[in-house]
């Protein structure tokens, strides 16, 4: 008895090697037919990696009998075995003599109908006699063909398996001939550099197999960032180059008052519906805006009354929305719509600040965060998105002048060619939306939203009157569909995001592409 | 914002030319409405026979009243574009100067106080002119009257009734009519049941369902001309034969009231025989101080800067340029006799949009181009650029726990109540979670107060990864504070988790070792009980549901002599998994970072 390998396919290689000696060429199937594929495959990659022989995959469609076919091979077709049944029976054959002389109902059935068909039985007083003397039997003089050869005319084939006698499969196999490096023994191969080839100098006089160059390296066991995030630190880091501060927006739950009301967002207006926005129903109600710490002296009570009454009957030069304003309303709490709410609390708290020449200091805020909204989920739609948004305060700004921070500010992110459309944003005036031109999509997209803000809201808070504040926003999720092609928003936030897309996203680098 | 259809070319026939694609999205870009869909290259639906002519769909602000309607976008572009002027809109009493009155009853301040009048007298109607009324109509309401609940319209043929008109409120048992297109006369009780599954009106009759009266505009024979917000009478229907029509407004609140009167009669008096004139209603209603008469259609006169004008666009335009250039968006603009710093600004009563001088500058800036604006630069005040603390450590965490090889998912920040209490096996103080009033979905009941269901769903759902899933997240949990004005504070979380054929528990504890090395906190292998203490962590096995038992710590820290406990991690207990839906054993490791600031 032939020991047992350790390794199949070493036997198997040599077993090809051996077949190979006296021939030129060899069939897989043909010479090996019991090997399994991945056999005979793998011990052909490990010859053919050391050239010993090269291959070739060859794909092919046999044709298999069923066991009907197999049974037509045998005893003829249904139709030619009715025939025969009433030709041997002089003067014909009633029907039920027929079955009983097939012994097989169903064949009798389906024969019967083909031999009327061919017109080689015909009915005569209730008994079914031969209309000619001999028949050919074409089916099955087919199925022995292909029973043999295991092909047939295409037609043939298809025509015999719509009628359920065969089935095709493909067959793989290769055809295999001698490779520049030809030999009957496999030389052993080196397939690494070891620690104890070199403390022994083995390696010296080793052979080395060939590395494949063709094929990729090992898989890293590696951590990942979010792409989002990757996508976040890119936007950061343009804040930071361009002076922001980031905002405190580590706080979901807001009030009416700082989400809507004080950004002059009317009670009435529809993004306060429950449609849009998800209110709290525990806890109820939020406590008026007041001092948050101890040397914090702002008059919040005024301030609070300023937004009533810019709300109610106008001020600052405004004649209001006229509506009586509930602080009920006010003091509902809601999950944030917007980061506008903790830039309506900054720019309050730069209202009591002063810089050198005693006036409110110039400055620039910054957040990217998670903002919330009761929208019925969909491909672009998840109720939980990220916002990025800036705010710059400064004396003089102009309209021109925020295009132009725009035009910096998105450049370092290879947008350019911005386009400016007016808009209308309740706590902005004027309001522009901010288009670009894509390449890929070939039209124009929006990348943000943007305007100075009302004096309704500013001077409210205290701001001197010739402070003049930018507020813009965009999406973090929209710019990273773009980019990455994801057509479906949950694919990039929640808990259905594919982990292979996390680990395999490439670096961000907006400036690059 | 309000999406407009109008018939594409009857508005280039109106507009005086023929638009490519491309020149008509440019003049939208540029006054700054957007053209949504032009549907001539579609294929449009054909009515008795006739296939509807091509559409531009026209996205307007939310704040153009004046442009919900094929007249008022056809009037401001020719304004914009300056084909036309201003028009000048006028109250014409009638010859007989005996207006026509609505005398309200104090009853109706129970359920919606308010009425307005006006008569467009001698209107001619076409079948696109009348699709149009009726179409401005169901915008208005749909829009600026927040679906009909602050205000609605009703338009009558006058020629069918008679005034004086009066605006009462009834008991709804005691008033029948028959309701428009309707042939069965209701009571206002049975009305609500006949209408209550009816697509279109049932939503609006939640308004006044179980208000104690149901307000009625009736004519001097007692005749219910409506059932406002509900539906008019058949009775005085408008026909595209209707020459005189009597419009009644009702309202709760006042304002929105006179702005959509205003508009009502603005954007139709123009097929008026004389155009761009209105008969004036005269409101009786002294319960309330409110009787006037309706509309007045007066401009409002106000001022604006000349210097605020040009130094916020960035512009130095004379006093003169500027009011030309306003011109362009409807107003009437002068330089003030009494101050060379000032404009005098007439603002039409279709511009209701217009609350201050901050609106008059930027239409100074849209009739210059907002792409054509000087980019002058701002004052660059030298501001220094800071992260946010709790962020700054938050990515130093999120740095190393990806150098550690575990990659970083976001899960979302609501969940379902069960995710975050019963199916962690754990429990509800009360105390503790923010929940929504609202949410459509049972996902999005609460905010969560632990990183752990969404790192666990998020292996749920990634079942054909390879094994072992490592992944975490640093983001904020948030817990409901009585203390604080907004009575909930967000905290910071790091947490992790693994899955696998084993349980990797030992994994996720080399993690929290490794982000404390990594944050320069030493491991205190003694514990509490070490005679001297030192700052540090240490662990102390933990008996919570969550986890499997004796598989489980809690994790300390004592920073500057306080100690507290920061978080916990484990084997998740297996009926954790089970409630998830998980097959192999998870370890998960939550802390709390912000005691690291």
């Amino acid at each position: 008895m032939a020991p047992v390998s350790a390794d199949p396919t070493g036997d198997i290689a040599l077993a090809i090697l051996q077949a190979l000696a006296n021939t030129d060429q060899l069939l897989s199937t043909e010479a090996f037919p019991n090997v399994p594929f991945d056999t005979a495959k793998a011990a052909l990659d490990r010859l053919s990696s050391r050239s010993m022989v090269v291959y070739e995959q060859i794909e092919r469609q046999e044709a298999i009998l069923e066991a009907e076919a197999e049974e037509i091979v045998q005893h003829g077709s249904h139709e030619a075995r009715v025939f025969e049944a009433v030709h041997k029976a002089l003067g014909g054959l009633s029907i039920s003599d027929l079955e009983t002389a097939i012994g097989d109902k169903n064949v009798t059935k389906v024969g019967q109908g083909k031999a009327f068909r061919e017109k080689w039985i015909k009915k005569e007083d209730n008994k079914l006699v031969a209309l000619v003397d001999t028949i050919e039997d074409v089916t099955r003089a087919q199925l022995q063909f292909i029973k043999e050869t295991k092909s047939h005319d295409a037609k043939i084939i298809a025509d015999l398996k719509k009628r359920k006698l065969l089935n095709t499969q493909k067959v793989i196999s290769f055809k295999v001939s001698k490779g520049p490096k030809f030999a009957l023994e496999i030389v052993k191969e080196e397939t690494d550099l070891t620690a104890d080839m070199l403390a022994s100098g083995s390696w010296k006089a080793a052979n080395f197999k060939p590395y494949n160059f063709k094929a990729l390296g090992a898989n890293q066991v590696s951590g990942a960032l979010h792409p989002l995030n990757k996508m976040r630190h890119e936007f950061r880091q343009i804040f930071f180059e361009t002076g922001f501060t980031e905002m405190p927006t580590n706080q979901y739950i807001e009030t009416g008052f700082w989400n809507f009301d004080a950004l002059f967002v009317p009670q009435q207006h529809p993004a306060r519906d429950l449609q849009d926005t998800f209110y709290i129903s525990d806890p109820l109600t939020a406590g008026r805006p007041g001092p948050v710490s101890a040397d914090d002296r702002q008059n919040y009570d005024e301030y609070f009354e300023n937004v009533k009454q810019v709300h109610e009957n106008g001020k600052y030069g405004s004649i209001g929305y006229r509506y009586p304003w509930a602080e009920k309303e006010s003091l509902r709490l809601v999950l944030r719509t917007h980061t506008t709410s903790v830039s309506a609390a900054m720019l309050h708290k730069l209202a009591a600040k002063k810089g050198p020449d005693g006036r409110v200091p110039p400055a620039r805020y910054f957040s990217i965060d998670r903002v919330f909204r009761n929208e019925a989920v969909d491909a672009t739609h998840l109720c939980e998105f990220h916002q990025v948004e800036g705010v710059i305060a400064d004396y003089g700004l102009t309209l021109g002048g925020l295009m132009e921070f725009f035009e910096t500010f998105f450049h370092k992110m290879g947008l350019t060619d911005l386009k400016f459309k007016p808009a209308y944003n309740p706590y902005t005036e004027p309001s522009m939306e901010l288009f670009s031109y894509h390449k890929g999509l070939k039209k124009l997209v929006e990348i943000g939203n943007s305007g100075m803000f009302r004096p309704e809201m500013l001077e409210a808070m205290g701001l001197p009157k010739d402070l003049r504040v930018y507020g813009f926003g965009l999406s973090l999720e929209r710019p990273t569909m773009i980019k990455y092609a994801i057509q479906n928003i949950r694919e990039l936030l929640g808990h259905q995001v594919d982990l292979n897309f996390i680990e395999r996203n490439a670096a961000v680098r907006l400036d690059k592409d | 914002m309000p999406t407009i259809s109008v018939d594409k070319y009857k508005l280039f026939e109106a507009l005086g030319r023929k638009f490519t694609k491309q020149e008509f999205e440019d003049l939208c870009f540029e006054f700054g409405i957007e053209l949504d869909e032009d549907t001539e290259e579609e294929e449009r639906p054909i009515v008795d026979g006739v296939q509807e002519p091509p559409q531009l769909k026209i996205e307007i602000p939310a704040n153009r009243y004046d442009m919900l309607c094929f007249e008022g976008i056809a009037l401001n572009l020719n304004i914009f574009m300056g084909r036309t002027t201003p028009p000048n809109f006028r109250v014409v009493e009638p010859k007989d100067g005996i207006l026509q009155t609505i005398t309200v009853s104090p009853e109706c301040s129970k359920v919606r106080p308010y009425v307005s009048g006006a008569i467009l007298r001698n209107i001619k109607f076409t079948k696109d002119r009348y699709e149009s009324f009726i179409a401005l109509q169901d915008k208005l309401h749909q829009n600026l009257a927040r679906q009909r609940t602050l205000v609605s319209i009703g338009t009558h043929d006058l020629d069918t009734i008679k005034g004086p008109f009066t605006y009462e409120a009834l008991p709804p048992r005691d008033f029948k009519f028959v309701p428009l297109n309707q042939t069965q006369e209701l009571t206002g009780e049975t009305l609500m049941t006949f209408y209550e599954n009816d697509r279109h009106l049932g939503r609006y009759l939640h308004i006044i369902k179980d208000a104690p009266v149901y307000p009625l505009i009736l004519d001097a024979n007692r005749v219910i001309c409506s059932l406002p917000p509900i539906i008019n009478g058949d009775h005085s229907k408008i026909t595209l034969n209707t020459t005189n029509v009597f419009i009644e407004i009702t309202a709760t609140d006042i304002t929105k009231l006179d702005i959509v009167t205003d508009m009502m009669v603005t954007m139709f008096s123009e097929y008026c025989a004389e155009p761009f004139t209105v008969e004036p209603v005269k409101i009786i209603s002294d319960h309330n101080n409110q009787t006037r008469v309706t509309p007045h259609l007066r401009p409002r006169v106000t001022h604006a800067e000349v210097d605020y004008l040009n130094s916020c666009t960035g512009l130095n335009e004379s006093r003169e340029s500027l009011c030309k250039l306003l011109s362009k968006m409807a107003y009437v603009a002068r330089p003030s006799d009494k101050d060379p710093n000032l404009l005098e600004v007439a603002i039409p009563p279709t511009r209701a949009d217009v609350l201050h001088q901050a609106d008059i500058m930027e239409d100074v800036a849209v009739c210059y181009g907002f792409n054509r604006l000087p980019r002058s630069s701002p004052n660059r005040g030298a501001t220094v650029a800071a992260p946010l603390p709790i962020n700054k450590l938050s990515d130093i965490v999120r740095i190393e726990a990806a150098m550690a090889g575990w990659s970083e998912v976001m899960p979302l920040t609501l969940c379902s109540h069960d995710e975050n209490f019963a199916w962690l096996n754990r429990k509800d103080d009360g105390n503790t979670v923010v929940r929504l009033a609202n949410p459509k979905t049972l996902e999005y009941q609460v905010v969560r107060t632990s990183l752990l269901p969404g790192l666990i769903k998020t292996i749920r759902e990634n079942k054909g990864h390879s094994l072992p899933i490592k992944i975490f997240e640093a983001a904020d949990v948030v817990f409901k504070d009585e203390k604080l004005e907004r009575r909930a504070r967000n905290e910071r979380h790091f947490a992790a988790a693994w899955c696998g054929k084993s349980s990797g528990f030992e994994v996720v504890h080399g993690l929290l070792d490794r982000l404390l090395l990594m944050l320069r906190t030493n491991f205190i292998a003694d514990g509490k009980d070490a005679a001297v203490k030192p700052d540090g962590y240490w662990i102390e096995e933990l008996n919570e549901d969550t986890f499997f038992h004796g598989h489980a710590a809690a994790v300390y820290l004592r920073l500057g002599g306080k100690e507290q406990r920061i978080g916990e991690f484990g084997i998740l207990h297996p009926s954790v998994l089970e409630k998830f839906d998980l097959r192999f054993p998870v370890s998960t490791l939550e802390i709390n970072l912000e005691v690291f600031l």
